[in-house]
């Protein structure tokens, strides 16, 4: 039997929550189309209770995350762009159809994304070293300051650059020790929701990265209101809808990243690296010399 | 028998102060647009010091354009020259050092002692350093030439009143910005003393504008549009409610608010030791800081030792006049204060924690609170989770690290901990796992232009001091 004539099996796109893919707890979906209105696939249409589900089990992650060590997160994270890698052709179909571009375009964005993963893969053991150190106080003390991960960040992906948008705004935050609850592009969610596998099958433990997709403004409500969320990347919300999330993340003082025009294709630089970076200074006694100021 | 202390009050004749004041707006003194002044009192006799202008919106936006046409020129200064007028500012606060301990003594109520060794050393400490930051930006690591933000409108509270302002002003003309500061209701002094230093280095009008006035007057800096920066220190509510106002607006924020502070003592500390460091944790400037040690966390096996060897220290503490070089703690800075302190601390005996202070005699005038213990608190109650700005320390215990690690971490805030052991290796695992922006480890309170501070949570946004300092005035 010829291509042609075979029937080809269509793919149940899940949410990534917690290291599994469940369905929607509301038992909702929408339709996903290409850039011309052509049916792709029904993607889950998350609920208030998916997100909740997504922010409990980024927090039970945490811990573990950002308590591993910078040179572990790091292998953790280049693992993952090797298994990008390896679906860079699946990858390159979803994108030229949800994005409407041709494939060597999609191609290409994957490749840069791909190594935009790798690029904050290095980040890991870096950034600390970069963003803290040693203060010279006028007193016999140790004065050190580290970077260390706010906690539960939400992400709320660009809506038009649906996987290096998606890649550039997710790995700075997980990079740095956070954990993630993404809130995937409206219209071309399908990019996202396959990162997910790719995320299950390398070493990302479960509740690292939550993957949910539907939409962005009745997702965003809850999880900008949310107790336990300490960040929200507003990104993908447009100017009102920004506004509004802003004031309701000030209920527990999140750390805001306002929405800015960024392209994608250039160099990064640190700025969403130390978005959802606390600084902690830790100030220990030295002991001092006697009175003849000599140890020797 | 104990030997009494002779009274050792300081000379008031090194402080002239006026018996009224403008606000200070492009370089001169003015009154209010509305006419509108009010009385600023020593909180240890309830003597008026001063009346002084009080701003409204009318004068924001006054101070605002006289911030924003100052800006152009001052952001065009060469780094190096900018530098030069902070290295001066900081020489002139040196030279009238006492003036300035005493006048903040005067005006807030806190002791001399901490005034004169603490504040005004660390004022002047924070100009020079954020001075010899001007001409180096380009190596603080933000990129090549960082650019300032614009006009900054600061708001500070009265519990540091010098000292708040010399951590908001240094760094933001280091960088280049402008400022409109406004300094907190019950003291407005020593910041307009501090206009009177600008003039005397020269600094261009308009660069630093004072508005001394109430909350209407900080709501209105934090609103204006032509303002790009806020820098706040207050309260926790206050801060949500900033942070709600520029929801969606451009400018840039930085919140350093409450805190509930653990300070933990490991059954292998140096108790003496622990016993200061507990002292200075909470009843350094009245319990008023926001970083203040106010949940002791005491391990369970060294508890009687540490309680019997505390209360005898607090039997020793000098309490009243703040002008007396022996004085330990001073007055309450104002009535409104004294009442939140006596309701919240009512609260602690009503839920059936266990009060104690010291034997001791308060002033008949003026805003006075004991240094208080609570023992047989739990974590549920309020004295354990609500931030009291006052001398009130209340005590828990713990049995393992990680307990203590756990009761450290529930609370809303996450400014400040101290970790008190002999062992180094659980000093540094005990502060990986507290979430909070100060560990001070066998000591409390510490304090540098060069390291930076700040709170998790919902202790704020953004760190001051140090190089991370200059971000928050930085377009970067």
């Amino acid at each position: 039997m010829s291509e042609s004539e075979r029937l080809s099996v269509f793919k149940t796109y899940k949410l990534y929550v917690g290291g599994k893919f469940p369905r929607s707890e509301s038992g909702r979906v929408y339709e996903v189309t290409d850039s011309k209105g052509r049916w792709l696939a029904n993607a889950p249409k998350s609920s208030r209770k998916d997100a909740r589900d997504a922010v409990s089990a980024a927090r039970k992650a945490f811990g573990g995350w950002s308590g591993a060590t910078a040179y572990n997160r790091g292998q953790v994270l280049y693992r993952v762009a090797e298994m990008l890698e390896g679906r860079r052709e699946q990858f390159t179909a979803e994108v030229a159809a949800s994005e409407g571009i041709s494939k060597a375009k999609a191609a290409a964005v994957v490749a840069a994304t791909v190594d935009r993963w790798v690029w904050y893969a290095g980040w890991t053991d870096k950034i600390g070293q970069v963003t803290g150190g040693a203060n010279p106080v006028a007193g016999p003390f140790f004065n050190l300051s580290t970077p260390e991960p706010t906690g539960v960040v939400t992400v709320l992906a660009p809506q038009d650059s649906s996987f290096l948008g998606l890649v550039s705004v997710l790995a700075p935050v997980i990079a740095t020790g956070n954990t993630a609850v993404v809130v995937a592009s409206e219209r071309s969610p399908l990019p996202a929701l396959s990162l997910g596998e790719v995320l299950a099958t390398s070493d990302v433990p479960g509740g690292v990265v939550n993957i949910l997709s539907g939409g962005t403004a009745e997702l965003a409500a809850p999880l900008a209101a949310h107790q336990d969320v300490n960040g929200i990347d507003l990104y993908g919300a447009d100017e009102t809808l920004a506004k509004e999330l802003e004031i309701a993340a000030a209920d527990n003082l999140k750390r805001v990243l306002r929405p800015s025009p960024v392209d994608f294709s250039a160099d990064p630089g640190i700025g969403r690296l130390t978005a959802f970076l606390e600084t902690k200074t830790v100030w220990h006694p030295t002991g001092s010399l006697g009175a003849s100021g000599s140890g020797y | 028998m104990a030997f009494e202390y002779a009274p050792a009050p300081e000379s008031r004749s090194v402080v002239d102060i006026a018996p009224s004041y403008g606000l200070f707006i492009d370089g001169e003194f003015t009154d209010a647009a509305d006419g509108k002044v009010f009385k600023t009192v020593s909180p240890a006799t309830e003597e008026v010091l001063s009346e002084v202008a009080q701003a409204g919106a009318e004068d924001v936006d006054r101070a605002v354009k006289a911030a924003r046409k100052a800006f152009t020129k001052w952001s065009a200064l060469p780094g190096a020259e900018r530098a030069k007028y902070l290295f001066r500012i900081a020489r002139i606060i040196q030279e009238r050092s006492r003036e300035l301990a005493v006048l903040e003594t005067l005006d807030n109520g806190k002791p001399i002692r901490e005034t004169r060794d603490a504040d005004l050393p660390l004022v002047a400490a924070h100009f020079f350093y954020y001075a010899g930051w001007a001409d180096k930006l380009d190596h603080a690591g933000f990129g090549g030439n960082p650019r300032p933000l614009g006009v900054a409108g600061q708001v500070i509270p009265w519990n540091f009143p010098l000292l708040m302002l010399a951590w908001k002003i240094a760094p933001a003309l280091a960088t280049g910005n402008t400022v409109v500061l406004k300094p907190a209701e019950t003291t407005p002094l020593s910041a307009l003393f501090f206009a009177d230093i600008c003039r005397q280095a020269g600094l261009p009008r308009g660069v630093v504008n004072i508005l001394p006035g109430y909350g209407d007057a900080g709501a209105a800096l934090v609103a204006h549009e032509d303002v790009d920066k806020i820098a706040f220190t207050g309260s926790t509510a206050v801060g949500k409610a900033i942070a709600r106002q520029i929801a969606g607006t451009d400018k840039k924020v930085t919140l350093e608010l409450g805190g509930k502070g653990a300070n933990i003592v490991f059954d292998d500390a140096p108790i003496d030791q622990a016993v200061e460091g507990i002292v200075t944790g909470i009843f350094f400037n009245q319990g008023q800081v926001c970083c203040a040690g106010s949940r002791l966390l005491v391990q369970e096996s060294v508890q009687d030792e540490l309680l019997d060897s505390l209360k005898r220290r607090l039997s020793t503490l000098r309490i009243g006049d703040p002008l007396d070089k022996n004085t330990d703690l001073g007055a309450i800075n104002s009535a409104e204060q004294l009442a939140r302190i006596r309701t919240l601390a009512d609260a602690g005996e009503a839920e059936g924690a266990e009060r104690w202070s010291p034997e001791c005699e308060l002033p008949s005038s003026g805003y006075w609170f004991a240094p208080t213990l609570f023992t047989n608190v739990t974590q549920a109650h309020t004295v354990a989770r609500d931030e009291i700005f006052g001398p009130v320390l209340s005590v828990l215990t713990f049995r393992t690290p990680d307990e203590a690690v756990a009761k450290a971490n529930n609370t809303q805030y996450g400014l400040s901990a101290g970790i008190w052991t002999e062992k180094g290796s659980r000093i540094l695992a005990v502060a990986n796992k507290l979430r909070a922006g100060v560990v001070w480890a066998n000591t409390f309170n510490k304090f540098d232009p060069t390291s930076p501070f700040g709170g998790y949570k919902e202790s704020g946004h953004g760190r001051e001091g140090g190089r991370h300092g200059l971000e928050a005035y930085l377009d970067v």
